[in-house]
């Protein structure tokens, strides 16, 4: 009986899952996709929990609350933390799979080596290569997000990096292979042990490379694996609810890579073997040197005030300015003078998917003003202002045509095709590719220096106050 | 005996129902989708019941509950940050 209701739990649970994902497709039904997922989950640990192999109730009992008391902090980050908290979640996923598969193995190694079968043994070895790996490049990743100071923020590339790294994972996979062979041989245990250690080194060597702008791909890429991790896990434990999500979760992960590569012009193995990030000397964009032309905050404040339409691009100097509020307040400021004002989402602008959507959503912009950049591009020549807002390599024109740069090939919002720009930036430093930004010199742009969140408050004054009435 | 055809089988349908339905996510969404499927493939916490909770040696026990513990705080965490970041998602 018992065992009728968790197979029925199982496809019930699926079937949320899938409810779950489906409703994410409109902002106005997602927050019923939460509903159905945790009807899913809850219906789905219950029903493993009554099974009669279930005997010790204690200790499920005590993990459960201490997730719980982790789990709800983690929840409360501010919303600029969401990618370190999303790195995070994927390292304990990875972990998570990792250690049930280590538990599974010595299990069945100590009483019941008749379960090792070759095809069982090599999902095993799957689930730890991925689970460990994801784990460590997870924590790495968060460790770089959140600039954790032991942790390089910057690239770090040594010759031959390519080799070791590919060289370790070999080895573990040539270790699994041997295991596949031997799963009960006296040695087997040690060489779990080995293939688990390589899978977590191979996790820190991964994320070395790599550098801030290239984290979107990057956390794209460790979600697929730890949901590549859970369907391992499914396939070890015969269980089929384990196989779906695992596969919605990493489906999820690939789709997001894909978009993430082509909105940087890069292919998916120029990601994983390109020792991506790598930023490069600056090149000079040949001829004569051309300067910056700085415009004063009551200069902005009228351009703004004379527009017709204001198209705001928005990039990770936002997200480190916590300037979204102001940003709010400009665009209320705007809009009650009859200004028409747009946001501009490049997909890579921040530091994970949809990273400015969240922070624009959470200084309550509507989500009708938030565009794409496919759909924004066509009304960019026709666009008074164009506000650039710590946004640098998405808006560089040198993308369209300059072969020897890293951002070569990567499509870009044409800020530059609006009738003036104003580009707020911290400093006079090249962007992230390490290249100038052209834009920032050309003749109808004009530069506001200083910190974001500055800025804008003290554009947002102007308006409400000071200078213009 | 486990039936190795039918979970291969599952695997490749759920692959395709995944793509299927992630491909019409709103691209607004992508965070609180990455934080939502999180969660949902924390259902890992399924088989760290089993390892946690049965009649197995103290050492493995352990591991399942380290695990149970990590994937309770995905499933915690990943829907209570998803509800909180859809709740800001506003027409006007």
């Amino acid at each position: 009986m018992t065992r009728l209701i968790g197979e029925l739990a199982a496809v019930l649970a699926t079937a949320l899952f899938i409810f779950a994902l489906y409703w994410m497709n409109d902002p106005k039904t997602a927050r019923r996709g939460v509903f159905a997922g945790v009807t899913g989950m809850t219906v789905a640990i219950l029903a493993t929990w009554i099974q009669p192999e279930i005997v010790h109730h204690g200790w499920i009992f005590l993990a459960i609350v201490a997730g719980f008391a982790v789990g709800i902090p983690l929840s409360r980050v501010p919303l600029t933390a969401v990618p370190q908290r999303t790195a995070l979640s994927h390292a304990f996923g990875g972990l998570a799979a990792g250690l049930v598969g280590t538990a599974e193995y010595f299990l069945w190694l100590g009483e019941h080596s008749a379960q090792l079968t070759p095809f069982r043994t090599s999902a095993l070895v799957a689930e730890v290569i991925l689970g460990f790996l994801t784990f460590t490049g997870s924590l790495m990743a968060a460790g770089k997000l959140q600039e954790v100071h032991w942790i390089p923020q910057r690239p770090v590339t040594y010759p031959g990096q390519n080799f070791v790294n590919l060289g370790v994972l070999a080895l573990a996979v040539g270790l699994g292979v041997v295991l596949v062979l031997y799963p009960t041989a006296p040695w087997s245990g040690q060489v779990f042990v080995a293939i688990a250690v390589l899978a977590l080194m191979f996790g820190v060597l991964l994320i070395i490379p790599i550098g801030g702008a290239d984290m979107p791909t990057v956390i794209s890429i460790l979600n697929a694996y730890a949901g590549l991790a859970a369907v391992a896990m499914g396939f070890v434990l015969d269980n089929k609810l384990l196989v779906t999500a695992g596969a919605l979760d990493g489906s999820s992960g690939l789709i997001l890579s894909i978009i993430m590569c082509r909105a940087m012009n890069r292919s998916f193995t120029n990601v994983l073997f390109g020792a991506f990030g790598k930023a490069q000397p600056a090149l000079a964009a040949g001829g004569e040197e051309k300067v910056w032309k700085q415009e004063s905050v009551e200069g902005a404040a009228q351009l703004l005030e004379q527009a017709r339409s204001v198209v705001i691009i928005p990039g990770y100097g936002m997200a480190v300015a916590q300037a979204q509020h102001k940003v709010r307040e400009l665009y209320d400021a705007l809009t009650k003078r009859g200004v028409s004002v747009k946001f501009a989402i490049h997909p890579v602008a921040g530091r994970m998917p949809g990273h400015m959507n969240v922070l624009l959503a959470e200084a309550n912009i509507p989500y009708s003003a938030l565009v794409e950049m496919d759909e924004i591009n066509p009304e960019m020549p026709q666009t008074d202002v164009a506000l650039v807002v710590g946004a640098n390599d998405v808006v560089n024109p040198a993308a369209r045509y300059a072969k020897n740069t890293p951002i070569y090939g990567m499509p870009i919002i044409d800020a530059d095709k609006a009738k003036t720009v104003l580009a707020v930036k911290r400093s006079k430093n090249p962007g992230f590719a390490g290249i100038d930004n052209e834009l920032y010199v050309l003749d109808n742009t004009w530069m506001l220096f200083g910190d974001a969140k500055a800025v804008l408050g003290d554009l947002v004054k102007q308006f409400s106050g000071g200078g213009i009435h | 005996m486990t039936d190795f055809g039918s979970v291969l089988f599952v695997f490749v349908l759920a692959t395709f129902i995944g793509l299927g339905v992630i491909r019409r996510v709103s691209r607004l969404l992508y965070t609180p989708l990455m934080s939502l499927t999180n969660a949902i493939s924390a259902i890992a916490v399924v088989g760290s019941i089993v390892v946690t909770g049965a009649e197995y040696p103290r050492g493995i026990r352990i591991l399942g509950a380290i695990a149970l513990f990590a994937s309770m705080t995905n499933i915690v965490s990943g829907f209570l940050i998803t509800d909180r970041m859809l709740k800001m998602f506003k027409k006007q």
